[in-house]
């Protein structure tokens, strides 16, 4: 909400700035709600449901313009396909071609595009630009800001990245995804992304060629699994951070790490975590202003992989060495049988100072700290699966 | 010919029928698609494969190829598999 000013006087002060509001994008299994905040972030209006009965994996605002949204959605019965809204969410419209693989040449078997799993907007000097991931693991791009999508860089039909990419049964539950496509703010021409499985990617020449970047990151253990080969990895998130494009986090299926490039080894930063709690968990948060701070939210991955807040104690976790120390951030979390499970796009933050955090759980729940972790409240609860979160500043 | 439309696609059509032309099946789909501009890849994948949840069926017959033949009398039935949760 705008600050209502007086009129100018002979000698006027400085302006305060607008006061800004915050949307957080909920995408869920069942369809999208927004949840837009007052200026203290204290109470917060609903709108939604959107495409009720759509499975929406992202919601995404373009940080370009501030209005445009796009919605990767499917649902149980029909095929993939993307949703834009250039009025915040009032109409929407769909995508004239949605990620779609090349058709194969007669004969042979080509892939079909499951669902749109990951949306980013690209570098700020290219406006209409998106790229997108997608399951099984897919790269595309649109130059039309979300209208038509075609088929990016040769990656998806390279016999040697298919071979990475591995089956539907070498993948996450729910299919294996090509997630965290990265566009570093000094050069849209270098650009990452990860796969699960599949490991991590970076180009230099605009999606060009791609070189794999995996070295330090661990595999599963006792399988006789080749840490060389980028089919055993299983990035679950990585984060640029915006105050220092050289520094990357990643949670990963075998602990969270961080990069400092030009260095091309990861560096394990999670085994100063607490014993009893881990490293292992989907989501991680950057602050937007230092480099030094990252959020994650451990989950459970021992024997069969509950995929659960350890011992039923759900938690936060912050560094602010960079990852030589964790600190866990529970306050008004549930201190017992809380078996809440995140997604890796599930966990997020805005550009306030002090910074909100934003998490949502696959029962339901949207939890929001104001003070960058130190306390929690729930904002929404018996909303449907959560699959993504994002937060904007208007 | 006469298309019966499924509940899930009638956002695009805003009818449970439609009427469309072809003398196969993707001919029919792609007529389908020119009035309803995205009706035909929630039903059809990228690689003409009728989708895992979407039976098509032509005069009380299931149908999968799209080079199948089509005449003016015949019947089309779009519906989506029980399913879900």
């Amino acid at each position: 909400m705008a600050v209502k000013l007086k009129k100018s006087t002979a000698r006027r002060k400085a302006a305060p700035a607008a006061a800004k509001r915050t949307v957080v994008l909920v995408a869920t299994r069942k369809g999208a709600w927004l949840y837009h905040s007052d200026a203290a972030r204290k109470s917060w209006k609903i709108d939604g449901p959107h495409f009720l009965g759509h499975t929406i994996s992202h919601l995404v605002l373009d940080p370009r313009d501030g209005r445009t949204l796009l919605a990767a959605a499917k649902t149980g019965h029909l095929g993939p396909t993307v949703f834009r809204s250039t009025d915040m969410g009032k109409t929407w419209k769909e995508s004239a071609r949605p990620p779609a693989f090349t058709k194969a040449p007669e004969g042979e078997k080509g892939r079909s595009v499951d669902h749109t799993f990951w949306l980013t907007p690209a570098h700020a000097n290219e406006p209409d630009v998106w790229y997108a991931g997608t399951s099984p693991q897919g790269l595309f791009r649109s130059d039309d800001g979300g209208v038509t999508w075609a088929p990016f860089s040769t990656i998806n039909d390279d016999p040697q990245y298919r071979q990475w990419m591995g089956t539907q049964q070498d993948g996450t539950p729910d299919g294996p995804k090509l997630h965290s496509i990265i566009v570093d703010p000094r050069d849209p021409k270098h650009l990452y992304f990860a796969m699960s499985g599949g490991g991590v990617h970076e180009s230099r020449d605009g999606g060009a060629s791609w070189r794999v970047m995996i070295q330090g990151m661990e595999v599963v253990e006792g399988f006789g699994f080749d840490p060389k080969l980028p089919t055993f990895h299983d990035p679950h998130c990585l984060r640029m951070c915006p105050s220092n494009p050289d520094r990357i986090y990643q949670q990963n299926h075998c602990g969270i790490y961080r990069i400092d490039r030009p260095s091309d080894t990861w560096v394990r930063i999670g085994r100063t975590m607490p014993k009893k709690v881990g490293d292992i968990g989907f989501p991680l948060v950057v602050h937007p202003r230092n480099d030094h701070t990252a959020w994650v939210f451990p989950m459970d991955g021992t024997q069969v992989w509950p995929r659960t807040s350890p011992d039923g104690k759900p938690a936060v976790y912050v560094t602010r060495n960079s990852g030589k120390t964790w600190q866990r951030q529970d306050a008004g979390l549930p201190k017992t049988q809380g078996w809440w499970t995140v997604r890796r796009q599930c966990m997020t933050g805005d550009t306030h100072d002090p910074l909100g955090l934003y998490f949502g759980t696959s029962s339901g729940e949207l939890w929001m700290s104001r003070d960058e972790g130190r306390k929690w409240q729930c904002i929404a609860r018996h909303l449907p699966d959560i699959y993504a979160v994002e937060a904007a500043v208007l | 010919m006469n298309v019966l439309i499924p509940d899930a696609l009638r956002s695009y059509t805003q009818s449970g029928r439609a009427q469309a032309r072809g003398a196969t099946l993707a001919e029919l789909l792609a007529d389908l698609d020119r009035q309803y501009q995205g009706i035909r890849f929630r039903i059809i994948d990228e690689q003409d494969r009728v989708r895992r949840h979407i039976r098509i069926f032509i005069n009380g017959e299931q149908v999968d190829a799209l080079s199948h033949a089509l005449r003016e009398t015949d019947d089309v039935v779009i519906v989506q598999a029980l399913s879900g949760g």
